[in-house]
């Protein structure tokens, strides 16, 4: 109900939020996102990476955006509106834009698309996403480390291969530290519910879980922890506000590097469709200050952050042992390659939660 | 027995935003207006209520500004559907879509702020009491005060002339007017009671729950207060029951995913919607004839004068 509802609302406010066409020679970039700007999350982060274009090419560039966008076949029609206002390279934020976002590709070729993390592309349609499992990696160390009852708390949003591989990086890391760490994992089954976020870390700190990592968008659970006077880490954004005393670090989204060398790309005439994924490496994200830790783990943290960049270590080394006790197949010859990892439906050994849907 | 107690505090905070918003509808509804903006009003309640508390570094006026801007909302329902008798499920839609709009500029400025939640009560020697003690004297004022609402309106509908003129709107407009009962007005007051309700359920997530705003913070709980209208066959009792019940279904299904139960998470997640499929489906087989809903629910009424 509520999501058709929001719909109709996204297709009332179309009409009245696409700014008119003005000098001709600007190149027209369109954003479409999906939450409100102020999500302090996910959209926010794309909103601020639209807010570097803007300083970095000024008078170059005309941006656009459409936020609250509803995923799937209502996107389309956003879409297209970006279009036809002149937008000439259009990003859309969110995975379930990946087949609307296909769609009119196809319907115009002039157009150039950037999907963020699907796999679906044209030869207008490059994708882009992040290797966010080596930030989770980062944090598996820094919770083992900071754990006092052994047990973590894990907020899932849905069991989908990217928060999959988060929960298995995290691991992998902890048990090098401790080898008999624990991970309570609690589905939310949304991205974003406040209240919903916050009942999970209640419920994973009443069960003796005293560091929280969360795959969903609000702050909430880093706001519990707080209170409560256990530990958390952020997501996709600085979190540090809701959680003075309580966040380690976090993972944030630093889309703009990406957003300009792709812009830049456009204006040089140089565009061509790719799949960019992105790590430490590359400055797809970036981690939050390493807080409310002794020197020595920051020392750990710092020391991981550096040889994961460098490349020199690898969160999927080979063997990785899955829950059934077997060692999975190697395809990426010293570690799983990017099909197993983007693909990733199974526990590594030492989960003792058994994965929705197997 | 900690776990309990903890488990039992977090159901009452989860059920109290419910119980308070389908409190204020179940008094809508009983006059016969049906107002499906109560997620519209509680997003504003929510953004305003956090608005003045952030202002003032006062919780007390920042559930005023809730209860303030959710009556406010309930004016705009009530001038629309009771002033020009417009469609009530229409009108009603209508609010929830702009109460999130609203919400959302009302927000803009104060979006990543954060102010401290309402205080939890502590009363000497009460709240220290092993097991029962937080339950009953440790939750913050809303929780206490949701509970006292429920109890007034049930005193109110039942027990009280003006309920029973409240009542006789609902099921029969023409006969309340040709008593002489200013059926319009009765209706007025019911609408903005429930508003007044809506807002004040919404200025509880910022205030006390998860003390910032962020955009959409509701996240459907208004839709879910309407369903506990149904659900509690328009009775306070069944009201309690109703939101209480809810709320624990929602929280344990969570502590069953963190012990590791093994059933599927979406199936938990699903499970309070399901536990109000299946007593709705009981309480109407169990039912003895004749719906108990409102007679003159949704109805449009124009006063022949």
């Amino acid at each position: 109900m509520r999501k058709s509802l929001l719909a109709l609302a996204a297709g009332l406010l179309l009409a009245g939020s696409v700014s008119a066409a003005s000098a001709a020679d600007k190149l027209k970039v369109g954003f479409i996102y999906l939450g409100p700007i102020g999500d302090l999350g996910w959209t926010y982060q794309h909103e601020l990476a639209r807010q570097a274009l803007v300083k970095e090419f000024g008078d170059k560039i005309e941006t656009t955006y459409l936020e609250n966008v509803p995923e799937g076949p209502d996107a389309e029609r956003a879409i297209e509106q970006l279009v036809r206002a002149g937008n000439k390279l259009i990003f859309t934020t969110s995975f379930g834009y990946m087949d609307p976002t296909l769609k009119v590709a196809k319907k115009y070729p002039n157009v150039h698309f950037e999907h963020a993390t699907g796999y679906k592309r044209d030869k207008n349609m490059s994708t882009y996403s992040s290797k966010w499992y080596q930030g989770r990696y980062i944090q598996g160390l820094i919770a083992a480390k900071m754990s006092k009852s052994g047990v973590l708390g894990y907020i899932g949003s849905f069991p989908i291969p990217e928060v999959v591989s988060g929960i298995n990086a995290t691991m992998l890391a902890a048990q090098t530290i401790n080898p008999n760490i624990k991970v309570k994992i609690i589905w939310a089954n949304t991205w974003f519910d406040p209240g919903k976020e916050a009942d999970a870390a209640k419920a994973l700190i009443d069960q003796g879980a005293d560091v929280i990592m969360q795959h969903t968008d609000s702050p909430a659970a880093m706001q519990i922890a707080s209170e409560r006077g256990k530990l958390a880490f952020g997501q996709d954004s600085e979190m540090i506000k809701f959680g003075p005393k309580a966040q380690l670090t976090s993972i944030l989204d630093t889309w703009a590097p990406y957003y300009i060398a792709r812009v830049k790309a456009e204006l040089d005439g140089t565009w061509k469709s790719e799949d960019t994924w992105g790590g430490l490496d590359s400055h797809m994200f970036a981690m939050a200050p390493y807080t409310n830790m002794p020197d020595d783990v920051k020392k750990i943290a710092e020391d991981a952050q550096a040889a994961i960049t460098a490349g020199t270590l690898q969160p999927f080394k080979c063997p990785v042992i899955g829950q059934d006790g077997k060692e999975v197949e190697c395809k990426g010859g010293t570690s799983l390659d990017a099909g197993q990892i983007l693909g990733m439906n199974f526990y590594v050994k030492g989960i003792d939660d058994k994965l929705p849907g197997k | 027995m900690e776990l309990v107690e903890a488990i039992i505090l977090s159901v009452l905070a989860a059920s109290t935003p419910l119980l308070i918003a389908a409190t204020g509808e179940l008094v809508t509804e009983r006059s016969g207006v049906l107002n499906l903006g109560v997620e519209g009003m509680m997003i504003v309640g929510a953004a305003c209520g956090f608005g003045g508390a952030w202002l003032t570094g006062s919780i007390l006026i920042g559930a005023l500004f809730g209860i303030v801007a959710g009556t406010l909302m309930s004016l705009v329902f009530a001038l629309m559907a009771l002033g020009l008798a417009v469609n009530q499920v229409a009108t009603g839609l209508a609010l929830t879509i702009l109460g999130i709009g609203l919400s959302g500029l009302i927000g803009a400025g104060f979006v990543g702020e954060r102010i401290t939640p309402a205080a939890h009560l502590h009363i000497p020697g009460l709240t220290d009491v092993p097991l029962i003690g937080r339950v009953l004297f440790g939750e913050d004022a809303f929780v206490y005060f949701s509970i006292a609402l429920i109890i007034g309106v049930w005193w109110f509908l039942y027990r009280t002339r003006a309920g029973l003129i409240l009542r006789a709107c609902g099921d029969n407009h023409i006969s309340a007017h040709a008593l002489g009962y200013p059926v319009l007005r009765i209706r007025t007051l019911a609408v903005m009671f429930g508003g007044a309700c809506a807002g004040l359920a919404g200025a509880y997530l910022p205030l006390a729950y998860t003390p910032f705003f962020i955009p959409g913070m509701t996240a459907g709980r208004g839709w879910i207060a309407l369903a506990l209208v149904v659900f509690a066959s328009w009775r306070p009792g069944r009201l309690v029951v109703g939101a209480y019940l809810f709320g624990a279904v929602t929280i344990l299904q969570l502590h069953a995913q963190g012990w590791g139960v093994g059933i599927p998470s979406q199936f938990m997640s699903a499970l309070p919607y399901l536990a109000t499929v299946i007593v709705l489906v009981l309480l109407s087989r169990a039912r003895t004839g004749g719906s108990t809903a409102p007679a003159a629910l949704g109805t449009v009424f124009v006063p022949d004068r």
